[in-house]
Formats: C-alpha cells, structure tokens, sequence
C-alpha cells in the first residue's frame, strides 16, 4: 500500500482504511487508522482556528470547524512552514455558499493573514528621518522611500477594521457601517492595525510598490484632493514603517 | 498649484512631520521587555499556528459542513442593505473620529 | 554515509524542555536544572520578529537542540529542497548543539499533513530513508539525530522489526538516535509487546538525546487499550521506569520533557525537569 492510498483514505473517512493496516492480532487496523485522520484534520483544523481567531468568533467555533474541514482537505499547507497556512482561506470563503451571508469574512480573513505576516516579517533596519529633512525638495519628490518588511494596507468596502477590533478587544465598540481601510505596521514585535483613509492606504499601497514619492502623492491626491501628508508620514514614522531611502534620476 | 510649489509643500509636510516625530530611547527599551509575550494582558495571537510532534485524542466528525448557518458574534453587525460590496458615499467621515492624525 | 564518527551530541547530559513561547519569561529568570531546550525548526523559518528574537536571546543562555517535524525523510517522493534550504539556514544562523527528525512522513505530492505517519518496515522503506538522511547530512553538513515513533497499527508487509531497522539506518548513514522513551512505552502497549526487550535491542551507544512525555489512553475496536502520543500530560510511572531502566544501561543521556498541548504553567513543566535531573542523580548514587 503506498501513502497516496494512505492519504486519501486518511483525508476522507467515507473510504475504506487501507488494506495491509493491522491491529497486534492480524485483524484490520480500523480504529487504529483513525488516530492518523484524527491527528491530520483536528491538527489543520486547530492551525487554523489559532490563524484566524476573528473569522472563527465571527462564525461560531461549529460553523469554523466544519469549514476548516472542507478547507484543509481542498487547500492542505503547502509546507511545514504553518506559520504561513490558510493564504487560501479568503478566496475559499469568497466561494463558500454556507458564509455567502458574511460577504466581510474574506477581508477579515486577509487582515488576519496580513497581521501574521507583520509578525514574521523581517525586523526593519533603523533609520535616521534626518536623512529625508536633508534632501533638497526636487530630489525628495523623486526619492522613492523603502517600508519595512510587514507594512500592507487592505482596502475593503465593509467595515473591517471595526468588525476585527470588536472581536479582539474589550470593550471595543461596536462596529458601524462603513467602508474602511487598514494599515498594519509592526513597531517592536507586535502587528498593529490602523484604520486610515483611503488616499492613506493609496498612498502606502504605491510606497509598498516601489513608486516614488511623487506619485505615491499622485495615487493619494486621486483618492482625495485633501490628503494630509504630514499626518501620513508621522504615522509611518511612528509605526517605525519607513526603514530608507534611494533616489530615482529618471521618471518611470 | 505648479509643479514649484507642490514640491515646496511636500518639503513642508516632511519638515513638519520630521519634527512632531520625536523618537525616544524608550522605544528601544520597550523592546527589549517585549521578548516575552505578556504585554498587559495581551496574548500572542498574531503569532499563528505553529508545528506539532503530538498526536490527539480528539475525534474529528466531518459533519456536512454545507447545510451549516454562522452562528457567532457576526450576528451583532448591521451591514448596509446593499451587501453587495458597494462603499456608501461619503463613508469615510464617521471614521476620522478613530484616525490617530 | 558521513565519513567521520562526530559526536552524537554536543547537549549536556542534564534535563531540557521543549520551549513554548509562554514560557519565556519564566524560564529566563527560573530555570531550575534546565539546560538546555529544544524548538521545532519550522516555527523559527519566518524572516524576523519576536520568534527570531527569542530564539536569539535563549541560544546566548542555554543549549539548543532544533528538532525537524516537516522533512518527511520517509515520504515516498524525493525531499522538498526548498524545505531542506529553510532548515540549513535556519541551522547556520543558530550553530545548535543538536539537530534531530523523526522516521515519519508527512508530505504527499505537495500537501504537507501535519503528522507524524507510519511507515513499513522492509528493505526498500530502508534503502529510500537511509538515502533522504544521506541528502540531509551532506547538505546540512552535520550529523542528524533519528526519533523513533509512536505507532498505532502495523503494516502487514513488514519485515524487519523497528529496532533492526532503526540500527541499520545508523549503521548506514552514519547518524545518530534520538530514543523516545514514552514512544516506546506507547508503541509496546499498543502492539502488545515488551517494552524492556524493545529497550534491551536498542543500540544505546548511539543515543544522542532522550525525549519524555505524557499521553492519553483510549480504546480500540475491540476495546484494547489504545495509547495516544499527546504530549499533553505529565510523564507517567512506567514511563519514569522505563527511562531509569535506558540510563542504567546506558549512562545519562540529555533528556527532554515534551509537553505540546494543554501547556501548562512554567513550575509544572520545570518540576518534570527536576525530577528527570533527580532520577539521574539517584542513578549517579547507586553507582
């Protein structure tokens, strides 16, 4: 019996056990091969209530078990690394007729994720602010300014932000209406999510591409005539977001 | 606004955002303290799942996942009629109460 | 083959826990006789952050052992080399004084299934383990240490007895043996053989580390007892039994208490390393 065989049956507990399993006596392994499909799917299935403790308040921990159980048979880790699994879980939402009532859960599911990525994310190197004051202005406008491993902004039409808050925090109020957009930074070791407006986010999202200043303002200014960039710089600052600089000589 | 004086507000802006911004040598001591996880009650949820060289006792039903309803906190949020993903108009402006700008 | 004997271990011979991150503020400022501790290698592969941190700090305080649970070195499919690169980077940033796997599989194709499955004992199955650890040693560039498992059934096709087939990997390769004591209690309960003869086969001398731990107990089809390698209670008396009866025969080894679900707080698990320190000092009395 090879281990394809032993996986399938494993992952799908309407098969058979496969044959050539034996208990001490000869007879076959039956209860035996259980522990094995007990220990993959209850493991995967706690990974990924440990991953996304807000998607699983959200739902209910039954609701959470049996969709992590259609998920990690359709969507098992790609590696040992599981510090890194569930990367599929917001597409598999988004087509999971049971939770179509929660159209927010995917981006829920990919604040969660972002916030697990800042945590692992490189530590940032330090920076010295000083050397965006000694730039000449026409030089600083093509400057293009490096983020720090874990910064992301997610942009969502539903409340995210609030609807993630009220089910970390006590206390938290409750979560409104409106769309909402988040950055999450990680000063020290600890990911943190802050609500910002959309010509923030636009404005970190083209940071994050390598865009240079100049147009990271451009993509801001488009979201909102009023961006405030001062406020957004100091937020960055002080989020310990910016880790340098390199100056651009040509327009892309 | 020309070209000129966009570039000028930006020096402004950075200038200005360079001097409210005013690290301490806390921040570095706070990071030292924060090797360990308990930061006022705060647990390490952001951490993710991790590896297991254990097995469980705990049997797991794979029930029919497909006839099954959310019934968790999602209960308590009020979603605009139009769940299909369109942002309201002018949305955003109960949210600057929460900015930290 | 490694082409030179090394050192089975560079651990003391005194007890180590497998470290949770709960932990660490307590095990910084009482770690009572811990020596040394032991972290899972895929849980320290991300690029930075308080993991990183912690790791670096304990590694200038204690002894490290990195033990592999994804390398699935029984996995009938070649080795993930990208898996491989993780752990000998991993392994290059750290210097640790151990680093062992576990004679399992658990990738299939390209899923990756979070346990520790069983293998049959016959030559083929020892011909494609002992060339994955040959890959693994070149490319790690260090002697690795193999666990022996937990086992709930048998494969029919088997045809060398577990402790043969484990000597004969080391003889092969060249690496060590990491023997879990409460694996082998577990194993004999539930394939109703004799612990103590499994141990009296077991080639001692190539021991690098010892592992201890707790397990919970149901029941098979027939109402057998059927042990579950949990990890999530204290180690229990025959299991102690057992490890008196390896460092009697075998000398004191480096030992590690495992305890991976249900964690409990930090003097619990500590008083589990005292009394493994205790029986090594009550062994070091009667001699």
């Amino acid at each position: 019996m090879g281990q394809a065989a032993f996986i399938t049956a494993a992952l799908d507990a309407s098969q058979p056990n496969p044959k050539g399993l034996v208990a001490p006596d000869g007879s076959p392994a039956g209860k035996r091969f259980d522990v094995y499909r007990n220990n993959i799917a209850v493991s995967l299935t706690e990974a990924l209530e440990t991953g996304f403790p807000v998607v699983c308040k959200l739902v209910g921990e039954a609701f959470f078990k049996a969709m992590a159980g259609v998920f990690l048979r359709a969507h098992p880790p790609s590696s040992p690394v599981l510090a890194r699994y569930g990367d599929a879980l917001p597409g598999f939402l988004e087509s999971f007729p049971p939770a179509a009532s929660l159209p927010y859960l995917p981006d829920i599911a990919r604040l969660e994720l972002a916030m697990r990525r800042a945590y692992h994310a490189a530590d940032p190197a330090p920076f010295d602010p000083q050397i965006l004051a000694e730039l000449p202005p026409e030089r600083l406008m093509r400057a293009v300014l490096y983020l720090a491993d874990g910064v992301q902004v997610i942009a969502s039409p539903y409340p995210i932000h609030s609807i993630w808050r009220a089910n970390s925090e006590a206390d938290a109020p409750p979560p409104g209406r409106e769309a909402e957009c988040v950055l999450i930074t990680r000063p020290g070791f600890d990911p943190v999510a802050t609500p910002v407006f959309a010509a923030t986010a636009a404005f970190v999202r083209a940071l994050t591409e390598g865009k240079t200043l100049e147009m990271a303002l451009t993509a801001a200014q488009n979201a909102d005539p009023e961006f405030d960039l001062t406020a957004t710089l100091g937020l960055l600052l002080s989020q310990q977001a910016l880790t340098g600089l390199t100056e651009r000589s040509d327009h892309e | 606004m020309s070209n000129t004086a966009k570039t000028l507000a930006v020096a402004g802006s950075v200038a200005a955002a360079l001097a409210a911004h005013a690290p301490t040598s806390a921040e570095a001591q706070a990071k030292e303290k924060c090797f360990g996880v308990s930061l006022a009650g705060k647990n390490d949820c952001a951490a993710g799942p991790g590896t297991t060289c254990a097995g469980t006792s705990t049997v797991d039903y794979q029930g029919n996942a497909w006839t099954l309803v959310p019934a968790g906190t999602c209960a308590d949020i009020e979603l605009p009629a139009q769940a299909d993903g369109t942002p309201r108009e002018g949305s955003l402006e109960e949210l600057s109460r929460d900015l930290p700008a | 083959m490694l082409d030179h004997a090394p050192n089975l271990t560079q651990l003391p011979n005194r007890p180590g826990v497998g470290f949770k991150p709960q932990h660490f503020d307590a095990l910084m400022r009482d770690p009572g006789p811990v020596a040394w501790i032991e972290i899972h290698a895929e849980n320290y592969m991300g690029a930075g952050g308080r993991p990183l941190a912690q790791l670096h700090a304990l590694s200038e305080r204690f002894a490290i052992s990195v033990h592999g649970v994804g390398l699935s070195i029984g996995g009938e499919g070649p080795l993930d080399r990208d898996h491989l690169a993780r752990l000998k980077h991993l392994l290059s940033w750290l210097n640790p004084a151990s680093f062992s796997e576990h004679l399992a599989w658990s990738t299939h194709e390209t899923g990756y299934f979070n346990d520790l499955l069983p293998l049959p004992y016959t030559e083929a199955t020892l011909a494609r383990v002992c060339a994955h650890i040959d890959q693994v040693q070149e490319t790690l560039g260090r002697q690795i240490l193999l666990e022996n498992p937990s086992n709930y059934l048998a494969f029919a096709e088997s045809t060398i007895p577990e402790v043969t087939f484990l000597a004969e990997i080391a003889n092969r390769t060249g690496c060590g043996l990491l023997l879990d004591v409460n694996n082998v209690y577990v194993s004999a309960c539930n394939q109703q053989s004799e612990p103590h003869a499994y141990l009296d086969a077991f080639p001692l001398e190539q021991v690098g580390e010892l592992h201890l731990g707790g397990h919970d107990e149901d029941r098979d089809d027939q109402g057998a007892r059927l042990l579950i390698d949990s990890h999530g209670a204290p180690v229990v008396d025959p299991v102690w039994a057992l490890y008196d009866h390896v460092i009697a025969a075998g000398g004191p080894k480096p030992v590690l208490i495992e305890w991976d679900t249900d964690v409990p707080d930090w003097p619990e698990l500590r008083a589990e390393a005292e009394r493994a320190e205790a029986h090594m000092g009550a062994l070091a009395q009667a001699l």
